[in-house]
């Protein structure tokens, strides 16, 4: 990447003018996007830091009051019951969705009949909203209506799937709508990676006789790491900001037990008047993906720079 | 473009097909789960719904319930279904997804066409915007709109999804750009070729793909957003997703589960309808370079 | 692709956003915020939307569903800070007082004395629709909570009797089970778990305990053997709730109770639409007791509708009408013979409504003589948000965790209550 930048020099002095307005513009171009960023990202979590310094219930109040609302939001039992099953729920949910994806990809990719309608099937969940698809899920996971009633129609009397009931369980079942819902989408970006590895290679390991596992594991996959990078973007973005799927899945019960973080937010915000306590829970929130996400995006793009 | 891998030998072809077709089917019969339970809930009658069961077929098809989740349906005073929902919720995605996706488009131009110091530090700066959580920045937004005079308007609506999705479409374009041969522009540029000029003619001709991803994507996000539209719309014209937790968040009488289905399926029309008509252009546009970090 | 191409569909968009900007005006127009979208509630609201057009006033509908109305509190709290609050906004209790505390409510004082509302109202009520000595809210209806619903056939069935203590409750519902029904329909949600152990609280420790431990949130009457009597019960009473409870709708329960799979529900008395709706006589079909123990007693919920200030003098009025409307004896009678619940005006005649409301009615008036009539915490009556949330919590972790103890919960109890 050696042409940036600095594109005047090479032009007549006739038209230093025009020239300036040409280098000017991309920067004026850019500029409204940044100002929005500026503003409605970076200001609004300087808004919501201050908030979280104050004893804002109702409504937003600006008088500071200190670290009153960090110290009970770290001793409400609810907040830890949140940040544990983020936990579980952002590390099985992106698991699940990398590993079923990339498998989908692979079968997908071995010259399919109808592999566009198969496509097509994996894709649609991530097409809808969970305030659409939540009833149905809710059915199909009660015990007494869906799944396990139907199996023990079949005769299966002994059959349980009472997760959503289960206070311990039902952030799992949170898992299973959440990865139906995205790995379609992981499907179609590791496909799309898999087309555009370079078949010389390949052809030249199957000549060198390596297995197809082989040749899968040592040089397909190693090669579609840029695509595991944007899926773990992608995906993370989508644990962190489950909301809906909570709401309409399990209401954050049985009790509050798969509350997640962004639902514990909007509860105590919202509904309990604690505006305070709700935004330094939104700010744990955001500090918690700063610092993983931005040392792995740093390296990452470095990474890139380096290798085109 | 490669077809795909084809590494298996031709001893174990036969069983490896099998085995490949049969876990295909497998996963397909759970996606399409939800989806079946949803469509023949919808056709079924109350009665049905009482004595079947999850997966029983409707003992007769029924298309009342969509027709009454369609233009009857009742939600709050007016009884008038999901249709005007769905007008509104049409005139404010439209404009939101091709603003963003417009103005994601140059983004990713002068990142990295026109790329100055610091561009890519601003570039991470905004990624890191896709990372903020909605429910955050609701009372503050609500407070700039009302200085701006647009709250509870459906400009209002359009601003705030445009606001955003920008980091996404910015994100979509600029690495699709970024695989742009850059000798391309580089001829144009000494012809005495602008800014504006080289955008036209050389880039967009480029984009089909990326901007169908772009749009499906931000389709797909704003059509089926709740939260804002809930607290940025106002009255009657309240999108569709706030009409459907109306309808489905019944809180006496009898639960018409036909009803909820069908409008369910509605209001997820568009959005199936846009994946399965530019599905094929949505991963040729994440071929084309949508993926590469 | 080229300019040529995108022209056309540029234009469009512009004025499609030029277009979508320009209608609002609002002369007399009434924007009224609610979460009553379904069944009997939304009917009721259409009557009211008649009542506002026949005195030349447009009404605009602001309906946001969900639960009890947490969505439609989210919506109202960025209305306000957005400087475009809407005419009036379903609130009640203690949140009357604080939304009036941010000096965001209009002033009703005119209306209140040309309807005499003072009068027409009892003082436990008008005290909750004033502040400062203003009224700046209008009281809807009262609804009972300390009731329970039960099926007489699925008694019958059983040999059991309706229950009027804890005691008797253990013994029938034990003969309930063994003819194999359910004996409790019951949602496992939050404020379910709360009202069902609302009820449980006032059997145990009468209604003067009830006020200190949650009106007053006294510490001593929160920390209290009286306390963990309480959730013994409640433990005792859980054991009798089927296994899929959890998330289930509180009007699916009911059903439960309607079809006779189980044999009874502890619920407000907005139970009975459902009834109702299914067809059902109340005394033959279904019965409707007060919950063991709280005989004589009155847990109240009222609903009631906040007013916000206006700019201008139209809308002034408009709003003026809409408070008069709510008050007005028809609306009372028609939103109440829907909702289930009993007018909040004294005097009223009672002959249109059913034997239940009329129980309701008299145990109302006698309840407030005796001084056994008291706020419903579970319905966000009696105590501030933060603290009823925090109470939540404590209850619906103690119904689904089995090996937390009563004591353990009390202690919680009393730190919620802080």
């Amino acid at each position: 990447m050696t042409e940036t930048g600095a594109s005047g020099k090479l032009v007549h002095p006739q038209r230093r003018f025009g020239d300036y307005i040409e280098n000017a513009l991309p920067k004026v171009v850019l500029g409204p996007t940044l100002l929005c960023a500026l503003i409605f990202v970076y200001g609004f979590i300087l808004w919501t830091g201050w908030l979280s310094f104050t004893d804002s219930r109702l409504l937003p109040r600006y008088e500071l009051a200190g670290f009153v609302q960090y110290v009970s939001l770290f001793q409400n039992e609810r907040w830890w019951t949140a940040l544990g099953n983020l936990a579980i729920f952002g590390g099985l949910f992106i698991g699940v969705c990398l590993v079923t994806g990339l498998l989908l990809a692979i079968l997908l990719d071995q010259r399919i009949r109808a592999e566009g309608f198969l496509r097509a099937i994996y894709l649609y969940p991530m097409a809808l909203s969970f305030i659409v698809t939540g009833t149905a899920w809710r059915w199909i996971l009660n015990p007494g209506l869906g799944l396990q009633n139907l199996v023990r129609q079949l005769g299966f009397e002994s059959f349980t799937f009472d997760w959503i009931v289960t206070p311990g369980m039902s952030i799992y079942t949170v898992v299973i709508a959440g990865a139906w819902q995205s790995t379609g989408f992981v499907m179609a970006l590791f496909l799309a990676g898999l087309r555009g590895v370079d078949d010389a290679i390949i052809k030249a390991a199957q000549v060198d006789g390596a297995s197809s596992t082989r040749i899968y594991t040592s040089i397909i996959i190693p090669s579609l790491r840029p695509v595991f990078f944007s899926s773990l973007i992608i995906l993370s973005h989508i644990a962190i900001k489950s909301f809906d799927l909570v709401m309409a899945l399990t209401g954050g019960g049985p009790g509050f037990s798969s509350d997640l973080p962004a639902t514990f937010m909007y509860t105590f915000a919202f509904n309990r008047n604690q505006i305070g306590l709700g935004a330094a829970s939104a700010m744990i929130m955001l500090m918690t993906v700063v610092a993983i996400l931005v040392p792995l995006m740093y390296a990452e793009t470095r990474r890139g720079h380096h290798g085109r | 473009m490669a077809d795909g891998h084809h590494t298996q030998t031709a001893g174990s072809h036969r069983v490896g097909r099998i085995v490949i077709y049969a876990l295909l089917v497998v996963f397909a019969l759970y996606y399409l789960m939800p989806l079946f339970v949803m469509v023949t809930t919808s056709l079924k009658t109350l009665d049905d719904i009482r004595t079947g069961n999850l997966i029983s077929l409707p003992r007769e098809i029924s298309f009342d319930a969509w027709i009454k989740a369609w233009s009857s349906a009742c939600s709050g005073v007016s009884c008038n279904g999901l249709k005007g929902n769905f007008i509104n919720s049409v005139s404010f995605v439209l404009p939101a997804v091709a603003i963003s996706t417009l103005i994601g488009a140059f983004n990713g131009y002068v990142l990295t066409m026109w790329r100055f110091r610091g561009s890519d530090v601003l570039f991470t700066l905004l990624l890191i915007g896709c990372f903020i959580p909605f429910q955050v920045v609701l009372l503050p937004m609500a407070q700039t709109l009302g200085y701006l005079g647009i709250a509870n308007s459906i400009p209002g609506l359009i601003f705030v999804h445009v606001v955003y999705g920008l980091a996404f479409t910015t994100l979509f374009f600029r690495n699709f750009y970024v695989t742009v041969p850059p000798d391309l522009t580089k001829a144009a540029r000494i012809d005495g070729a602008g800014f504006f000029t080289i955008f036209w003619r050389i880039i967009l001709p480029l984009s089909p793909a990326i901007i169908v991803v772009s749009v499906i994507w931000q389709f797909t996000q704003i059509w089926n957003d709740f939260l804002f539209g809930v607290v940025f719309s106002s009255g009657e014209r309240q999108p569709i997703t706030v009409a459907l937790n109306n309808l489905v968040n019944t809180s006496t009488g009898v639960k018409e589960y036909n009803v909820d289905m069908a409008a369910a399926i509605i209001a997820g029309l568009p959005t199936l309808f846009v994946y399965i008509v530019a599905g094929k252009y949505f991963l040729r546009g994440l071929t084309a370079g949508a993926v590469k970090g | 692709m080229n300019w040529r191409m995108w022209k056309p569909i540029l234009s469009a968009f512009l004025l499609a956003v030029a277009l979508s900007g320009c209608s609002r005006d609002k002369s007399g127009e009434v924007e009224v915020l609610h979460w009553w979208t379904s069944g009997g509630e939304a009917r009721s609201v259409a009557e009211l939307k008649k009542m506002l057009e026949e005195r030349g006033d447009t009404w605009k509908d602001f309906a946001v569903a969900g639960g009890g109305g947490e969505t439609a509190m989210t919506v109202l709290k960025s209305r306000v800070v957005s400087g475009n609050p809407p005419t009036a906004a379903q609130v009640k209790g203690p949140g009357i007082q604080e939304w009036a505390r941010e000096g965001v409510l209009a002033n009703l004082d005119d209306t209140a004395k040309a309807g005499d509302w003072d009068n027409l109202l009892p003082d436990v009520v008008s005290n909750v629709m004033k502040y400062d000595g203003h009224y700046v809210a209008v009281p809807v209806n009262v609804h009972r909570v300390n009731w329970m619903w039960a099926n007489p056939e699925v008694f019958a069935k059983a040999g059991a009797e309706v229950p009027t203590t804890w005691e008797a409750f253990a013994v029938a519902a034990d003969k309930i089970q063994k003819a194999g029904f359910i004996a409790i329909a019951h949602g496992g949600q939050p404020w379910q778990d709360a009202t069902l152990f609302e009820s449980i609280a006032l059997g145990t420790g009468g209604a003067e305990w009830y006020r200190k431990a949650f009106v007053d949130l006294d510490q001593d009457a929160l920390n209290s053997p009286t306390m963990k009597k309480s959730f013994e019960t409640l433990r005792m009473v859980q054991q009798y709730i089927d296994k899929d409870a959890a998330n289930r709708d509180w009007n699916l329960a009911t059903a439960m109770v309607i079809n006779g799979k189980a044999a009874m529900q502890f619920m407000g008395d907005w139970a009975k639409g459902e009834f109702t709706a299914a067809g059902k006589t109340p005394g033959t079909d279904y019965v409707c007791a007060p919950a063991p123990g709280t005989d004589g007693a009155f847990t109240f919920n009222i609903d009631s509708f906040i007013m916000f200030e206006q700019k201008d003098d139209a809308a002034k009025t408009a709003q003026a009408h809409l408070a008069e409307a709510i008050m007005d004896p028809k609306f009372q009678e028609i939103f109440n013979l829907n909702k289930g619940s009993i007018p909040v005006r004294l005097g009223m005649d009672l002959s249109k409504f059913d034997q239940c409301a009329k129980d309701s009615a008299a145990q109302f008036a006698s309840a407030s003589t005796n001084k056994t009539l008291v706020p419903s915490w579970a319905h966000e009556m009696a105590m501030p948000p933060a603290n009823k949330g925090a109470m939540f919590d404590v209850v619906t972790a103690f119904m689904n965790s089995p090996d937390m103890t009563a004591a353990a919960a009390t202690e919680k109890m009393a730190a919620a209550g802080k």
